[in-house]
């Protein structure tokens, strides 16, 4: 769909704007967030110097990328996996569509990836014949939705509990009991664990690549991505290749900002280090490993001033915390990343005319970069996106609020008038 | 950070300030000179260039910095009625002149004796205000260039905490923004509205009779907003109360 097609952003905005239920789904998610962000953040004394730390790490790598990347590559290559580079989204669909179809995959399943979104994985897998089944919870109900996700680490956040109990009764064979969580989420783990067994392909994101393991990192809170990785016969992991971390201990380094910053838990409930496929003697594991390293503008943001945007380690904060985001929530912003971080790549991902409002619809209130892991500065970032138009009238103004009447003179006629005076009496 | 005995202040009013509401700025020359200093306008200040910054125009942003600079050069402080104009000096004007031979040392130096005047009144004067008294109760909101850029959070309450009768209450939800954010409250006014409206309901649920807050266009936005929902909390700049100016029509108010 040309993005003439579509509506511009201030009309998607308004529409989410009225909509009562996406309001009261997003507050209870961020609002939950950054209570608990601000919880785990206030029980680690250490978090400013883990936050330097984690943003060293990921300026020094991405200083020197190439070196890191062929090392990943090369100790990837030796444990068994095998190696592709994608420069664009495209090349990134054909690479997997085509390890899926050598394979005659019927039927894939899929950990959570937001870079699996980035590249349109979805529909690729969909055009070419494929059964793609989703088994993240959250991304379990947007599929049946039929919706892209609206965050990047809660990407049902949009749907409120009771939306999701009306579409696993129609989307659930049988449909769950009752609709309290705990029914809806037995629910959502029998229909989901036959495909989980007679799965061809996993395809997973990756959290982390290390360099000096060839390994790629998952983290999930729902088991799904061991679940998604572990038992077909292929694994495909799917990664942009700003992911890429010199050593295990820096993953870790970085897992510690990331979860405390995402969900305000110390770690993830699962952690897996995938290396290779199946060994010899392995009880079990995929017989092959694909890893695709993504390119997808990355490259060219190293050269220019959002360079500091390739630290970003999707942990969600900026959005949790922004008024803005708040109140429209994910997919009015038109891309693939929402909130302030997605303000920022969209224009790099879907080019500048598709996303012209997004560098504006900010209030440079500074929350977003306060709270990021990564001390990336977003607001300087969007500001530089930033370019003169035409000054809006003040009827934007009016609308909503009145505007208080100057209170007379200027303060500079009234000085200047005082100090006469005062002149005058010497 | 002690200061000289009776420094040389110049006050950078805000554009704001001088149009809309000069008592602000008369507040200021009040305070300052109370505190001890020798208190100067000078003529040649005319915008920080925060909306051009914010424009992405970098360009107009430096030649509004050279000459803000060169008009405060013979002070020892630069002091203004806002956390979000000087947080533009002490920020934006070392970065944007960092590569001008001619002015990167001179905008270091402009930075560096720049502050907002609650922060200024606390930090470096060491100043509380005396005998002022206000019957009333009052909440503070953040406003976030100068939380955020400035850390400018304890010096106003610590000011407001010596006028007399004054109770002041927590504001849920104090240090999120209000949704002014300059332009963008023209440009997305459905989302500023929004925003603010969510500001409004949390201010009245204070019970306080007045908003206090540090930036005049925050407070607009705030009072405005207010007034349109026919709320009673009146809406004063932090200073004015300080001054004990508060006696007079608030922000909105008919003279």
């Amino acid at each position: 769909m040309s993005a003439a097609a579509q509506p511009g952003f201030k009309a998607r905005a308004a529409a989410e704007l009225s909509n009562a239920a996406l309001k009261v789904a997003i507050e209870r998610t961020t609002g939950n967030a950054e209570r608990k962000r601000a919880a785990a953040v206030a029980a680690f004394p250490e978090f400013d110097a883990a936050r330097e730390r984690g943003r060293a790490i990921k300026d020094h790598v991405i200083a020197h990328l190439d070196h890191y990347l062929e090392m990943f590559e090369r100790n990837a290559t030796a444990a068994g996996a095998k190696v592709h580079w994608a420069s664009d989204d495209a090349e990134a669909r054909a690479i997997v569509t085509r390890i899926c179809l050598d394979a005659d995959a019927r039927l894939v399943t899929r950990a959570k990836s937001m870079l699996g979104e980035e590249i349109g994985l979805p529909h690729a897998l969909a055009d070419a014949g494929i059964e793609r089944v989703e088994t993240d919870l959250a991304e379990h109900i947007i599929q049946l939705a039929g919706e892209r996700p609206s965050h990047i680490v809660w990407p049902a956040m949009h749907r409120t509990r009771e939306q999701v109990a009306d579409l696993f009764k129609a989307g659930h064979h049988p449909p769950p009991a009752a609709d309290d969580p705990g029914t809806m989420v037995q629910s959502a783990r029998r229909e989901l664990r036959a495909k989980f067994l007679g799965a061809d392909v996993g395809i997973s994101g990756a959290n982390f690549l290390v360099a000096d393991t060839g390994a790629t990192c998952t983290v999930t809170n729902e088991g799904n991505a061991e679940l998604t990785t572990t038992p077909p016969r292929i694994h495909i992991v799917t990664a942009g290749i700003e992911k890429i971390v010199p050593s295990t201990a820096h993953a870790f380094a970085l897992l510690r900002l990331l979860v405390r910053s995402a969900t305000g838990g110390e770690l993830t409930q699962y952690t897996t280090f995938h290396c290779g496929p199946k060994r010899p003697g392995d009880a079990d594991g995929p017989e092959e490993m694909h890893i695709v390293l993504v390119d997808n503008g990355r490259t060219r943001m190293l050269g220019d001033e959002f360079r500091e945007m390739l630290r970003c380690i999707r942990c969600g904060a900026c959005m949790n915390h922004c008024v803005v985001y708040r109140q429209i929530g994910g997919h009015a912003y038109g891309g693939t990343y929402p909130g302030p971080m997605g303000a920022v790549l969209t224009p790099v991902l879907d080019g500048l005319a598709a996303s012209r409002d997004l560098p504006h619809a900010c209030t440079m209130n500074g929350r977003c970069a306060e709270v990021c892991p990564v001390g990336i500065p977003i607001p300087t970032l969007l500001r530089g996106r930033r370019w003169i138009s035409r000054l809006p009238l003040a009827g934007g103004w009016t609308a909503y609020r009145d505007l208080p009447r100057p209170a007379g003179r200027t303060f500079m006629e009234q000085y200047r008038a005082n100090q006469a005076a005062k002149g005058a009496r010497r | 950070m002690p200061a000289k005995p009776n420094p040389r202040v110049g006050l950078f009013v805000t554009c704001l300030v001088d149009a809309i509401r000069p008592g602000i700025g008369f507040a200021a020359i009040q305070l300052l000179e109370e505190a001890g200093c020798r208190v100067e306008v000078p003529q040649g200040q005319t915008c920080c260039g925060q909306p051009a910054l914010n424009s992405g125009d970098d360009e107009d942003t430096a030649r509004l910095a050279r000459q803000t600079i060169a008009a405060f050069e013979d002070c020892d402080y630069v002091v203004l009625p806002s956390g979000s104009c000087a947080g533009t000096m002490v920020h934006a004007y070392p970065d944007l002149l960092a590569r001008d031979p001619k002015w990167a040392a001179r905008a270091a130096a402009f930075a560096a004796k720049t502050h907002e005047i609650t922060s200024f009144l606390v930090d470096v004067m060491d100043y509380r205000p005396r005998g002022r008294r206000l019957d009333a109760t009052a909440t503070y909101h953040d406003s976030c260039a100068g939380l955020r850029e400035l850390n400018i959070a304890a010096q106003p309450r610590a000011l407001l905490s010596h006028v007399e009768g004054l109770e002041m209450r927590g504001l849920e939800g104090n240090d999120v923004c209000c949704g002014f954010g300059g332009t963008f409250c023209v440009k997305y006014s459905t989302i500023s509205n929004a925003i603010v409206t969510e500001k409004a309901e949390a201010i009245e649920r204070t019970g306080a009779d007045l908003l206090l807050a540090g930036d005049l266009g925050c407070l607009m936005n705030m009072a405005g907003k207010l007034h349109r929902r026919g709320a009673r909390t009146r809406c004063f700049h932090t200073i004015e109360v300080l001054a004990g100016r508060a006696d007079g029509p608030a922000i909105g108010e008919e003279g």
